[in-house]
């Protein structure tokens, strides 16, 4: 089909907003944005004269920068706004943060914030566009858009694989995301981690369970460590990093139990040898840097569709 | 002025023109009055704050004072004044929430003749001073205030509070409401030594450990919206500890907020077995379900959360035989910036007084249970559960009465609200029946348009 197709978001909160179609737009955009980064001038004046605003509540380094590289190949204005203490031990609602960003007349805010559904109170109380940049244990939309990217550059599909998420599946945003937008695009979804990193109800949102690891990623496509922190707000998930390494941490020796031509990747940042073993990470099956450049292509994409680019 | 009438009037307890306190002679009311076996069409005579006479509409009415003020009711239920045993009206220290004054206006709005207060204030109402003080302010009010004392010393959970002295300066009850206790032989304690002082203990059951971090229900809606949850079981683990520990010290425990289905078998089973318990719960608990959450509604966000649509059923089963014996409101207002926050650092808790009558009622037209029923939970067992007087409409007792109206409809909008906080789930909600008239001691405390002279 060569119909153009319309892209009609003006936020991008969570992947369940999104459409196949969408989906599938967003990942086309993002290859053909894709080239500008590899040419010696990399920036384009599509987004001249808009302004984009890095509103991040929570550290991080990666995901900032990526947007902010995003934005900037595309020559929009950019600025950073970091909040290490949440708006409510400032004495100040969420919503007159809102309105104060907004004097600034931004017209695209990049969201990352420690509480679930924030960028969506935003969203509904600004004028301006909202990207989720990670919202608590909810959701990271754009994360998950590149690990789709990657995965159809190195399979040229993403219907019908089989991808296997291993780790903390219940304080992972990564996660929530990816079983959601790898089964709305066809995939089938494997979870697998200690049983108290499993929620409940992670059946519903299409992801099959598996409690050992090897069964896991028999015969998988894709497979997918999270970082794994030993607990959560004084929640003990795990004895000890080795014990979740010996049973969980994906190796050379289990990793022979997926297909052949599995690839693998992280989200980031990694504890090296605990989730993955260093060999393999850096090894030729493993596409974390391919993420990694897909990231900005992918943010570049969400910026261009969301501020209605043609 | 537009010299448009006002719609609702309301008058405190004391003081005020004696015209207030004339003789009320309430006709064509239907009388609902359980500790008397009574449902029948009649007229009903207040006079010195007490109930005269109840009698049926076609018998010839005997003569009245002049100065009587006859109010004809045209089919509307006559009842024992509603109590509800569970509110928060944070004064003293939170007096930008709710105050005395404010929280008991909202009561009588919502037809509640008396209200039972609980402890976790600023200061924590922990000792005779803080008790003192709620009753001194409660003289200034729109209903009768029952302070509930704490269990512990600054609800801290670590040593008895002076339950003794509390109960001389007028508490009810003691509770760790809003701070529970987690050491058990503690609570073990506080129940034995409620005997000496026949003060009522109210349980917050909540294991503190099971709930921590956790902002609602725990299931495929919080993973879903990637909010940490609260299992049941963190009700349902300290609503068994408090059963066993009532069974032993033989006492009564009052379980506040039941919110799950297996507090509800638990309860029923103690209760079959012999326990001495009681227990309550909130409307919300019996309309809402954890969907109201999803958009992250802060106004959906209370302590215990709302549970699944299976939990609300055997709440209403509860109610319907008997294992729950109170609805109580757990009003619990916050100021809009506690509310217009991230969903895990908003407040816990709702206000509930001026919107309990018509959600009750919706159980009564969905057959869940009758009238009659309705007026034992709202009334006549509170009063027995807190041992105050009230619950009848017995020739010779306080005239505390409250007249509903159970067909009139209305949306509640914020500027209905008469708390000082309107942290609602209903607002915007389309209700049906409200209280019309609440009466404390003979005197009309809160008056409808309907009868706006
Ligand atoms: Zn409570």
């Amino acid at each position: 089909m060569a119909v153009k197709q319309r892209f009609d978001h003006r936020h991008i909160l969570s992947l369940e907003d999104l459409s196949e179609a969408d989906i599938c737009l967003i990942l086309q955009t993002a290859e053909s944005l894709k080239e500008i980064s590899e040419r010696s001038i990399k920036k384009v004046p599509t987004l001249r004269g808009k302004t984009v605003v890095n509103f991040f509540f929570e550290p991080s380094t990666r995901t900032r920068l990526s947007f902010e590289i995003a934005a900037k190949r595309m020559s929009a204005d950019t600025f950073n706004i970091s909040a290490s203490t949440s708006s409510i031990q400032k004495g100040e609602t969420l919503i007159d943060t809102a309105r104060n960003i907004m004097a600034m007349n931004p017209d695209v805010i990049i969201v990352r914030h420690s509480c679930a559904g924030v960028p969506g109170i935003l969203a509904d109380n600004i004028d301006a566009s909202v990207i989720n940049a990670g919202d608590g244990i909810h959701e990271h939309p754009s994360q998950c858009l590149l690990d789709m990217m990657t995965v159809r550059q190195k399979k040229g599909k993403i219907d019908g694989l089989t991808v296997a998420i291993v780790g903390d599946i219940s304080h992972s945003r990564v996660a929530h995301s990816n079983i959601i937008g790898f089964s709305k695009m066809g995939a089938k979804v494997r979870v697998c981690g200690p049983s108290t990193m499993i929620p409940i109800g992670i059946e519903e949102m299409g992801a099959k369970v598996y409690g050992s690891l090897e069964e896991a990623i028999d015969g998988v496509d894709v497979v997918m460590a999270l970082r794994i922190q030993k607990e959560r707000q004084k929640d003990p998930l795990i004895p000890s990093f080795r014990e979740y390494s010996r049973f969980f941490g994906i190796t050379k020796r289990n990793i022979g139990a997926a297909k052949p031509d599995a690839l693998i990747m992280h989200p980031g940042p990694m504890n090296r040898g605990v989730e993955l073993d260093p060999d393999l990470a850096d090894g030729p099956r493993s596409v974390i840097l391919d993420q990694v450049t897909n990231g900005v292509a992918v943010r570049m994409a969400l910026l261009y569709l969301i501020l209605g680019g043609d | 002025m537009t010299g448009k009438a006002p719609m609702t009037s309301f008058q405190k307890m004391r003081g005020g023109d004696a015209s207030l306190d004339a003789p009320l002679l309430f006709k064509n009311g239907r009388i609902i009055d359980p500790a008397n076996r009574l449902d029948l069409n009649g007229d009903l005579f207040i006079e010195n704050g007490r109930i005269s006479w109840v009698r049926p509409s076609d018998k010839e009415s005997s003569t009245v004072p002049d100065d009587t003020r006859t109010i004809d009711l045209d089919g509307r239920w006559i009842l024992p004044g509603f109590i509800d045993m569970h509110v928060h009206l944070r004064e003293p220290g939170e007096e930008y929430k709710e105050t005395i004054e404010s929280g008991s206006k909202s009561a009588a709005a919502g037809g509640f003749c008396g209200v039972a207060c609980m402890p976790n204030t600023i200061p924590v109402n922990d000792c005779e001073a803080v008790t003192s003080f709620i009753k001194a302010r409660a003289r200034n009010g729109y209903c009768r205030v029952y302070p509930v004392g704490a269990i512990s010393k600054g609800g801290k959970g670590e040593a008895l509070a002076e339950f003794g002295e509390m109960r001389t300066a007028g508490a009810v009850a003691v509770s760790d409401d809003g701070r529970p206790v987690s050491d058990s032989q503690l609570m073990r304690r506080a129940l034995e030594y409620c005997a000496c002082h026949n003060l009522l203990l109210i349980s917050h059951s909540e294991d503190l450990n099971l709930s921590r971090n956790g902002v609602m229900n725990e299931g495929p809606l919080s993973t879903k919206m990637g909010l940490r949850g609260i299992p049941r079981s963190a009700e349902e683990v300290m609503v068994y500890r408090d059963l066993s520990l009532a069974e032993f010290a033989k006492r009564p425990v009052h379980i506040a907020h039941v919110s799950t289905r297996e507090s509800v078998s638990l309860i029923r089973r103690a209760k079959a077995g012999g326990c001495p318990v009681t227990a309550e719960t909130a409307p919300h608990y019996f309309t809402l379900t954890e969907d109201a959450v999803e958009g992250y509604n802060t106004r959906a966000k209370m302590s215990p959360p709302l549970r699944t649509g299976d939990d609300v059923e055997a709440i209403r089963e509860g109610l319907r035989d008997g294992t729950i014996d109170a609805i109580a409101t757990d009003h619990a207002p916050h100021s809009d910036f506690e509310k217009d926050v991230e969903f895990e650092f908003a407040a816990n808790g709702i206000i509930g007084l001026e919107t309990a009558i018509p959600l009750a009622l919706a159980l009564v037209r969905d057959e869940i249970f009758n009238v009659t029923r309705l007026v034992e939970l709202l009334s006549l067992n509170p009063a027995r559960i807190l041992g105050v007087e009230g619950g009848s409409l017995s020739p010779g007792s306080r005239a505390d009465v409250t007249v509903i109206d159970p067909d009139t409809e209305f949306v509640y909008t914020k500027e209905e609200v008469v708390s000082k906080s309107r942290n609602s789930p209903f607002l915007g909600s389309e209700l049906k029946g409200r209280a019309v008239l609440t009466i404390v001691g003979g005197r009309i405390t809160f008056c409808g348009e309907e009868f706006q002279r």
